[in-house]
């Protein structure tokens, strides 16, 4: 009687398990506090749905999680979902065959008269077919100050790059890092094409990096971007920190002036319980470009053999660009949400600050979508370098700097 | 090694009929084809594909058929971080194979003069070695840190002027890799020279000391040249182990101050799976094994070619 019992409850058992609709695999390299939480929102609007989400999180950062993630869909155990830049960096996948062709649940969800900017939508878009589905923005452009540090010093908190590149001696007379910087090189690469877009601006940014003109690279103005990015490099000359988020804490705790960094870095000053304006300034574009970059995530669908996954893929794919789960999502993430159409009354003010950049439409493309990951990673080793070694002089890295753009593919 | 020795044990009984010489020690020749077949394709093979595709434009699918020649070798070779690379591994290499080497001696010629609580010493010396690479280096990064580790207590006794971050420091970052894998690596060789030692026959000893020899003069013009194959053992471990370094090198310092300690293993890594280009990956490994390969074969045809078998 027993076994007949568990007999029938097992098959009970798969036979809902077939009914229920399938279980997803989704990666990604979500780990943090805040990004965790902003991830189960994906998770509970999709367990909603009668679907299941397994979670994939790849511990460490995108470099530790991206090859783990290629190598598993190159090597025939693909996840049936995962997180990735949005941009160049599944190019070859997709050009192989690997991923899911998500163009028709595009066109049923309007993406292309709802996502905003549309330069995202392009990034997922191969030979006119769509390959991703873009959730949020991540903007580098953005320099974040410390109230109190300026007020030990003496001095007013800066409203532009200019001032704050003057402020810098009173600063440093008053024992602080003027410039707070990680040593990693994707750190030294970032707050260089910020520096990049400030001093040169987006003109001579989208020369170099959208058009490969290696001749703008080697030219006069970008040798003024070198010579600031040189100062900036005297300036976190003791920051002898190698995470970003250990350089925001100097910031937090006035012990640096500013740091240039992603406007992740918000939520560090909110788990510290700061608040923007009060005791902290963010300015976008350095405030002098008022102008974000507009980088971020995207999940992708690896090919499936069964129809019930694919079918749950694209459900997955037309809920994570669903007006109520990118505002929950991005409220959680700090980042911006992709559709234009959407109110975001619950952001704090440098988020609103972003939002309104973004709807003026000063916006420039990310690295990521213009850049090969190679010639990206020949740019973080030559940034690395040049930041971290001060005998390295402006006009010998930008020779450098302009033999990679003129081999950039 | 093993299997063929057990086949011989077996070859009397079937040498009777002098049977084709093919056919000789059939269970040893068929136990060992998997590792024949291992060897070809696994090592060989695959070594044969990853050079062939180091002349292509490989990105982050091997593409075979876009062929460009040496152009993977010529970025190579002209890329600033390969050449720190090389440098900090010439550095690493060169003080690690004598360092490790002579302490491992002093060491193990110590601990061989029959002293109290040997077995403790061994245990002791040894004891790194159980640590990961990964363990190793996070351990002598807070070691070396400036604020929490060697420096900053010197300091707190009152010598405020005593500076010593050498991962700080990018003229010197290479030995503070160094002292940690000497550290790890150190302990191994030890016990490796002293079984060797162990094996010296106590007959050596008796007569040196009839003769009045020092022992000092024992152990250097007696006693090494008895352990050559001891120490040519050491020697392969060693080197094995400083051509993959690596993950001491992430923990420790990933690479920095800037490109400071970089190592062509983690070029070879982060070329292949973090820049997507395969090609230019699959170049930095084959100078690799070129360097391999260069220091190898002399010594292969010094050991066994020249004078043949004695």
């Amino acid at each position: 009687m027993n076994l007949y019992k568990a007999t029938t409850a097992a098959i009970a058992f798969c036979a809902a398990g077939a009914v229920s609709a399938a279980d997803l695999e989704v990666t990604h390299w979500w780990t943090s506090g805040g990004e965790a939480a902003a991830v189960a929102e994906f998770a509970k609007a999709f367990d909603a749905t009668g679907n299941n989400w397994v979670d994939g999180a790849i511990a460490g950062s995108g470099g530790t999680a991206r090859p783990i993630i290629v190598s598993r869909i190159i090597g025939g155990d693909p996840m049936h979902a995962t997180q990735l830049n949005h941009g160049r960096q599944a190019e070859e996948l997709i050009e192989a065959g690997l991923m899911l062709d998500l163009t028709d649940v595009a066109t049923a969800e309007g993406w292309a008269d709802t996502v905003n900017p549309t330069s995202l939508l392009d990034s997922c878009t191969v030979d006119g077919k769509i390959y991703c589905a873009p959730v949020n923005i991540h903007s580098w452009q953005w320099i974040w100050l410390s109230h109190q540090a300026y007020a030990d010093a003496g001095v007013d908190v800066p409203s532009n790059w200019d001032e704050f590149v003057a402020s810098a001696p009173a600063l440093e007379a008053a024992g602080k890092i003027p410039l707070a910087m990680g040593q990693q090189a994707w750190q030294s690469s970032g707050a260089f094409g910020v520096i990049n877009v400030a001093v040169g601006g987006p003109d001579l940014w989208n020369k170099i990096n959208v058009n490969k003109d290696a001749d703008a690279a080697a030219g006069p103005e970008m040798a003024k971007v070198f010579e600031a990015a040189a100062a900036a490099r005297a300036m976190a000359a003791n920051s002898k920190v190698q995470d970003w988020n250990q350089a925001t804490n100097l910031v937090i705790t006035g012990q640096a002036g500013g740091q240039v960094m992603g406007d992740w870095a918000q939520g560090e000053f909110q788990v510290a319980g700061q608040v923007a304006g009060q005791d902290y300034t963010c300015l976008p574009g350095l405030g002098v470009n008022e102008i974000i970059s507009t980088g971020g995530d995207a999940f992708y669908f690896p090919k499936q053999d069964d129809p019930e996954i694919e079918a749950a893929q694209k459900e997955l794919a037309k809920l994570l660009l669903s007006p109520e789960v990118q505002v929950n999502f991005n409220l959680k993430k700090g980042s911006l949400p992709v559709r234009g159409d959407i109110d975001l009354t619950a952001a704090n003010d440098c988020m609103k600050k972003g939002l309104e950049i973004l709807a003026s439409g000063n916006i420039l493309q990310s690295g990521d979508q213009v850049l090969s990951a190679d010639t990206s990673t020949q740019i973080e080793d030559l940034m690395v370098e040049f930041w971290n070694d001060p005998s390295y002089s402006a006009a010998d890295a930008q020779a450098k700097y302009a033999e990679i753009i003129a081999d950039a593919d | 090694m093993a299997v063929t020795d057990g086949a011989d044990v077996e070859s009397p009984r079937t040498t009777t009929k002098r049977p084709n010489r093919l056919f000789k020690n059939m269970t040893a020749k068929l136990a060992a084809i998997p590792m024949i077949f291992t060897a070809l394709v696994v090592f060989i093979g695959c070594t044969v594909w990853t050079i062939y595709h180091s002349f292509t434009k490989s990105k982050l699918l091997p593409a075979p058929d876009k062929w460009v020649g040496l152009d993977q070798y010529e970025r190579l070779w002209s890329t600033r971080r390969w050449l720190v690379s090389i440098e900090n591994l010439a550095i690493y290499g060169i003080c690690s194979l004598v360092l490790s080497l002579l302490i491992g001696f002093v060491l193990a010629a110590l601990l061989d003069r029959k002293i109290r609580g040997e077995g403790v010493f061994r245990t002791i010396f040894l004891y790194p070695f159980a640590l990961s690479f990964v363990v190793t280096g996070l351990v002598w990064q807070w070691i070396l840190n400036p604020q929490f580790g060697i420096q900053g207590v010197v300091q707190r006794w009152g010598w405020e002027s005593f500076t010593f971050d050498p991962l700080n420091n990018p003229s010197i970052v290479i030995y503070g890799i160094l002292i940690a894998g000497i550290w790890q690596g150190s302990g191994f060789i030890m016990v490796i020279l002293l079984a060797g030692l162990r094996g010296i026959d106590e007959d050596i000893w008796k007569a040196s000391r009839v003769e009045g020899i020092p022992v000092w003069k024992t152990y250097i013009f007696i006693v090494v040249p008895m352990m050559r194959p001891i120490f040519v053992t050491a020697l392969v471990l060693i080197a094995a182990g400083i051509i993959k370094v690596y993950d001491l090198v992430v923990a420790q310092t990933s690479g920095g101050p800037g490109i400071a300690s970089e190592v062509p293993a983690k070029y070879v890594i982060e070329k292949m799976f973090q820049a997507q280009n395969l090609g230019q990956g699959f170049a930095a490994s084959t100078m690799m094994l070129l360097s391999v390969l260069v220091v190898l074969i002399p010594w292969a045809y010094l050991e066994f070619g020249g004078k043949g078998r004695d």
